[in-house]
């Protein structure tokens, strides 16, 4: 059941820094000079969306331990 | 031609370090019974220890410091609690198991010890002063010149932390908390790099460790928080509603008062889960190994592991960047002033 909960967590997180990573290129490519401000918004994002992923993997792991 | 030498340099420390972890698996974790179970020695290298295991057959053991109602204060070495044949026993009272330690009556102690992550604590906040003792020894020397030495090394970092991280985020009163933040930014760097070496300790991958740091930010924000950062909390909707706010306020101040301790905690397992999650996809890549027991999944799964650890290379950097970033963005909603 762990390891089902945390490719379901993956699926999610996959999904969100993908469009993360999306929208920040395509925004980097229609203004380049903003490229600093835009990564540092990208890596705030992707953190967050980390984060909660990394829930779902530690509730997977205790999971698998008990 | 530098980019060349650069790649080989860097080819041979990623061999280098793919043979060190190689070995210290297969001396220390293919058990007598022949059957190698990946889970328990995954367990057994990102879990604290009360001996410092260098490599199979030498090991450090350190002091254990325990207190319990009954016996008061306790301070021994933790090689008495094994016999010539490195099995576990009983020592004056105590015993272990799975590096825990109890009465032998079963009755809970409270465990004080220099455990390897605390051993290792000390280690790297050591690394930390003496590297910024020197650096700040430069600046004294250096005054109005040009930066020397590690000196010069550093300035750049301290620089890119401040004016990137810390400035933008805690606003104008910024530099009151950049020696906090700045040295949570060492801190958890450092940490990271440590435990990727081979034979140290998983420390800021302990769940402990990281929620410490994740406490000092929460106590920080909270002293040095400003009005308009309580009045977020207990007013957010302000006159623009008339009396059924209080409606709305009645699930709305639950969640504010959750909110507050949500951030530290994410904080917390952030830090801890990515480190950990790091060591174990190491530790599993290389434990494919000995689960197929050929030769030619051994090289791959050595470079593989090699690669993985230039990855977690960055992460260190990425991570330490990242709870700083959030630390100061906390920090800067709670001074905030009205605005």
């Amino acid at each position: 059941m762990g390891a089902i909960g945390a490719g379901l967590a993956v699926l999610g997180a996959g999904l969100g820094i993908g469009m993360i990573g999306k929208s920040a290129t395509e925004s980097i490519a229609r203004q380049p000079e903003a490229a600093g401000k835009i990564q540092t918004a990208m890596i705030i994002a992707a953190a967050l969306i980390e984060g909660v992923a990394l829930f779902a993997a530690v509730i997977g792991f205790l999971s698998i331990g008990s | 031609m530098a980019f060349g030498s650069r790649l080989f340099k860097l080819s041979i420390l990623t061999i280098f370090f793919g043979f060190v972890s190689f070995q210290s698996l297969l001396a220390s974790d293919t058990k007598e019974e022949g059957k190698f179970v990946p889970s328990e020695m995954i367990n057994h290298h990102i879990q604290d220890s009360h001996s410092w295991e260098i490599f199979h057959g030498l090991s450090v053991h350190l002091p254990v410091i325990l207190y319990s109602e009954d016996k008061g204060f306790d301070v021994f070495s933790s090689s008495n609690f094994y016999n010539e044949d490195h099995e576990l026993v009983p020592y004056q009272g105590y015993v272990m198991e799975h590096e825990h330690i109890l009465l032998d009556n079963g009755g809970q102690v409270l465990d004080f010890s220099i455990t390897k992550n605390v051993f290792f604590l000390f280690i790297n906040s050591l690394i930390v002063v003496l590297i910024f003792l020197a650096v700040a020894k430069g600046y004294k020397k250096n005054q109005g010149k040009a930066p020397s030495g590690i000196q010069s090394f550093f300035e750049p970092i301290i620089i890119y932390v401040r004016d990137e991280i810390v400035r933008p985020n805690v606003g104008v009163k910024s530099d009151k908390f950049l020696p906090y933040l700045l040295t949570l930014f060492f801190f958890i760097w450092f940490g990271n790099l440590l435990g990727l070496l081979p034979a140290s300790a998983n420390l800021t991958g302990n769940i402990a460790v990281t929620g410490v740091l994740a406490l000092i930010t929460l106590v920080i924000t909270l002293v040095s928080s400003k009005k308009t950062f309580w009045l977020h909390i207990v007013d957010p909707l302000g006159n623009s509603m008339g009396w059924p706010k209080y409606l709305l306020y009645l699930i709305l101040w639950p969640i504010e008062l959750v909110g507050i301790f949500t951030k530290p905690f994410a904080l917390t397992i952030r830090l801890f889960a990515n480190i950990t999650a790091g060591h174990i996809i190491i530790l599993s890549i290389l434990s494919l190994t000995f689960i197929f027991q050929s030769m030619a999944v051994g090289i791959a799964s050595a470079i593989f592991a090699g690669v993985m650890n230039m990855l977690e290379l960055f992460v260190a950097l990425l991570q330490a960047y990242v709870f700083t970033l959030l630390s100061s963005m906390y920090i800067g909603q709670a001074v905030e002033e009205h605005h």
